[in-house]
């Protein structure tokens, strides 16, 4: 059962596609920003598509993500580190921003000041 | 560990054998780990993007078609490491140092890069010491570029054991891991590339 598997999936044709696909999503990516095609919100958005498109990419032609027969460990380690992914990254920028939010954005001037000030109080 | 040479058939084998296998699972928990690892950096420098402190922010010091071309020389180095996966299936020795030679050599083109635009920040003074965003752009960047130093090592060290041993059980598992370890590298870079760079000069 692995046998053909195997020989389907490391052949040199999804390995061509794979760079192929990559290779054009990146310089899409990379024309989009450099020729100001979007206004800044949609480059964004359509940046970060084509990024999460090339790893579903990556992930399928060069890792063989998902290739693998049950139980699929890989799949549950890899499910697991996404939340955990998330839960850092949305999290910390969340938390930092309400916090940034309430400090009220100092300038490097007033930061000087405040640190000053607050340089006896147990820093 | 055997240090018999496996036949053709037999190589084959035991790379799909070692690819389902606890190795390469234990690998893969490795990578994930990393990848928290890499996501604690991302949101560091998410979060201290606007800590420029007075000094240059990524629209300022990016070189974008430099850039692009470290892009495209990494996934280029991926690719072949995945061709080379192929001819050590087919247990084609002299095609698998071939592959090795390449990935080196594109691996090691890019490090030469990075570095170049890393010192050339250093000496127009945006080192990591002028602000905490240039501390976050240089951990980050500067972790996925060790990361590939130390796959430039692990290259060489294959590529002997390949050379004077040929396809040994030892020999193809670590093949199949570093196979993974360098695919692995240029997923986290797609993320760099767009997060730091392309994100940086919008």
């Amino acid at each position: 059962m692995t046998k053909s598997k195997s020989t389907h999936v490391y052949s040199i044709v999804p390995a061509i596609t794979g760079y192929v696909l990559a290779l054009s999503l990146t310089l899409t990516a990379y024309f989009v920003v450099v020729n100001h095609w979007y206004s800044d919100f949609w480059a964004m958005v359509v940046i970060f598509a084509l990024a999460i498109t090339q790893l579903i990419v990556q992930l399928v032609f060069f890792l063989h993500f998902g290739k693998e027969s049950r139980p699929r460990w890989n799949l549950t380690a890899f499910w697991f580190m996404l939340i955990f992914l998330i839960i850092i990254v949305a999290g910390s920028i969340w938390i930092m921003n309400s916090l940034n939010y309430n400090m009220m954005q100092m300038t490097p001037e007033q930061m000087d000041l405040y640190m000053q000030d607050q340089s006896g109080a147990g820093f | 560990m055997s240090l018999r040479q496996l036949t053709v058939a037999e190589t084959g084998v035991q790379a799909e054998k070692l690819r389902q296998g606890p190795t390469a699972l234990g690998f893969w928990i490795y990578l994930m780990t990393d990848l928290i690892l890499f996501a604690s950096l991302f949101a560091t420098y998410i979060v201290l993007l606007h800590g420029t402190y007075g000094g240059p922010s990524g629209k300022d010091i990016f070189d974008m078609p430099f850039v692009l071309a470290e892009t495209i020389i990494l996934l280029t180095s991926s690719f072949v490491c995945g061709l080379t996966m192929i001819a050590l299936r087919k247990a084609n020795k002299q095609l698998v140092l071939v592959g090795l030679g390449v990935t080196f050599a594109l691996g090691a083109a890019f490090l030469a890069l990075e570095l170049y635009e890393f010192t050339n920040l250093v000496i127009d003074g945006h080192s990591w010491q002028a602000s905490a965003y240039l501390s976050a752009f240089f951990t980050l960047v500067g972790t996925h570029g060790a990361h590939i130093a130390v796959g430039l090592l692990w290259i060489l060290v294959i590529a002997w054991q390949v050379f004077r041993r040929g396809f040994t059980k030892g020999v193809v598992r670590r093949l199949t891991s570093f196979s993974l370890f360098w695919h692995f590298l240029d997923l986290v870079w797609i993320f760099i590339f767009t997060i730091v760079y392309l994100m940086g000069v919008i």
